[in-house]
């Protein structure tokens, strides 16, 4: 039995301009995406009588919330019987996964999803709040955190890694496999913000933030907007375009909320929620074509590639170095777009977007050179995970 | 590595006001569970283990093993924090299952290694005893 009895289907995906600086504010950019997912479903702004997004209005650094359900549902003066934001949700797809239950308890037909960000040119600003602030306290997760000068997911995420280096001997040179991967399929993605070649020369000379981190082991912050239309099998439109099916839904979470209290520090929450989703399917890690995997730090992808059974846990360091395996015309692609080190931080919904483009057959130049009917996709990192497992009816 | 000059200091609450007050009487206290004996952090008003809700912060012996540690170079605090420090996550001698993230302080960041034996120490900062954590001092050696 499919994920909320295979009565939805996702039927079009949409993408604002991806780049550095581009000087927009987040509403627009989620506009641009919303207009086109809506017009690729064969769908009219009309149709749409749910939304859901990550985060919703929290308070957040600079461009971190591009845009809320609110001001998307106001600017297309969207008339809806369901909405739904939210970040204590299993990853930045949590509230897709909600979406789909809503439509298969007849809530709503059409839910437009999405996620918009403009880190880069709020950034540009100079809106990303100033951590000297003497006034500021550290608050929430962060209270454990801040003091200690841990502020960033880079330190939380090195200290993952360096105990999985230290149990499973992963090298440098392993993880570096996963940027250099993405570069060279954003050479062929036009929006990617990075597509220049990438030695593992220049990988390794990069700047250090924390280590192992070095520059390009962390995504990069960039403004754009996806959106993801799900709807009623019944009620899809006519596009032209076989449904794509949520075979199994990940949202497993089964340890506490915490960056450091995790019993296993060789594993996260992406575990919990890959576990979920296998259980929901006669499929295995052997029938997926191939994956896309939440890089905002190398390591969480290789989290991802364990989490998801496609190697034995411990066993990522030497699974990276067959690279012909996972490239483009290889045996199980991943991050065929150039995932979020490479393409930009799209925060999620990125790969989304990406595995529904290369189920459709409407990837361009990076098409995976292979017919593709199951594509599994795993968002998010340290205590936050959700995972889909996709496929083409048709 | 020199200690610095500016942290950001924790948001004190009614849960964790003894974890950053302890060292006024240099303790480093953790919350216990009177049911189930076991230690757990951050503090909360549970055990999430077995559920109780008899809990309270009890004083630990301040000494732990480094679990990880990373050495950050990236000044997110610009040159009131000073750059490279090391981020530690240690596991207290009493429950390792129960780790702090944490500052290694007083070493060289090439001496530090994954399974070292720390211990605390406490820097005061307006209300808060911040508890960072250095090598073990060897019995005969002066600190």
């Amino acid at each position: 039995m499919s994920f909320v009895d295979d009565k939805v289907v996702i039927t079009g995906i949409g993408q604002s301009d991806v780049g550095r600086k581009l000087g927009r504010g987040g509403v627009d950019l989620a506009l641009d995406a919303a207009l086109e997912a809506i017009a690729h479903a064969g769908l009219d702004p009309a149709d749409i009588d749910g939304v859901a997004s990550y985060p919703g209005p929290v308070v957040a650094e600079g461009g971190f919330v591009g845009a809320t359900t609110h001001d998307v549902r106001d600017a297309l003066g969207l008339r809806t019987t369901w909405a739904l934001s939210g970040v204590e949700t299993p990853g930045q797809a949590g509230t897709l996964m909600d979406a789909a239950s809503a439509i298969a308890t007849g809530r709503a037909t059409h839910v437009l999803c999405f996620r918009s960000v403009f880190e880069s040119t709020a950034q540009a600003q100079g809106r990303a709040a100033a951590l000297t602030g003497k006034q500021m306290r550290a608050g929430g997760h962060a209270e454990f955190r801040m003091p200690f000068g841990a502020a960033s997911p880079a330190n939380w995420i090195a200290l993952y890694a360096m105990r999985y280096m230290h149990e499973f001997g992963l090298t440098r040179e392993q993880l570096g496999q996963i940027p250099l991967n993405g570069r060279r399929n954003a050479a062929r993605n036009p929006k990617a913000i990075y597509r220049d070649p990438m030695t593992m020369d220049d990988y390794l000379s990069a700047r250090l933030i924390s280590y192992p981190f070095r520059l390009y082991d962390c995504d990069v912050p960039c403004d754009g907007a996806t959106a993801i239309i799900l709807s009623r099998r019944d009620a899809a439109a006519e596009s032209g375009r076989a449904p794509i099916a949520i075979e199994a839904a990940g949202s497993g979470l089964y340890e506490r909320h915490t960056w450091d209290q995790r019993v296993d520090l060789t594993t996260m929450a992406a575990h919990d929620s890959a576990h979920h989703m296998w259980e929901q399917t006669s499929l295995t890690p052997a029938d997926v074509d191939f994956a896309e995997l939440y890089d905002g730090f190398s390591y969480l992808c290789l989290q991802w590639i364990e989490a998801l059974g496609f190697c034995k846990h411990g066993e990522a360091g030497p699974f990276l170095e067959e690279t012909a395996r996972y490239a483009l015309d290889g045996e199980l692609p991943i991050n065929t777009h150039g995932g979020q080190l490479s393409a930009g931080r799209l925060h999620g919904y990125g790969f989304l977007h990406e595995a529904c483009l290369q189920l459709w057959g409407e990837a361009g130049e990076r098409q995976i050179p292979k017919d593709v009917e199951i594509a599994a996709v795993g968002i998010g990192g340290g205590p936050e995970a959700g995972c889909l497992l996709l496929r083409r009816d048709g | 590595m020199t200690r610095p000059a500016f942290r950001m200091l924790p948001e004190v609450t009614a849960d964790s006001a003894a974890f950053w007050t302890g060292g006024a009487d240099g303790e480093l206290r953790i919350h216990r569970c009177h049911a189930c004996s076991r230690w757990f952090h951050p503090p909360a008003p549970a055990c999430f283990r077995c559920r109780s809700r008899d809990v309270a912060p009890e004083a630990v012996s301040g000494r732990a093993t480094l679990a990880s540690y990373t050495l950050n170079h990236h000044p997110w605090f610009g040159e009131a924090f000073p750059v490279p420090y090391v981020v530690g996550l240690v596991e207290l001698a009493e429950e390792p299952d129960t780790r702090l993230t944490t500052q290694i302080v007083d070493c060289d960041p090439a001496d530090v290694r994954i399974g070292m034996d720390v211990e605390v120490d406490f820097e005061h900062h307006d209300d808060v005893w911040v508890p960072v954590f250095r090598p073990t001092s060897t019995g005969g050696q002066a600190s």
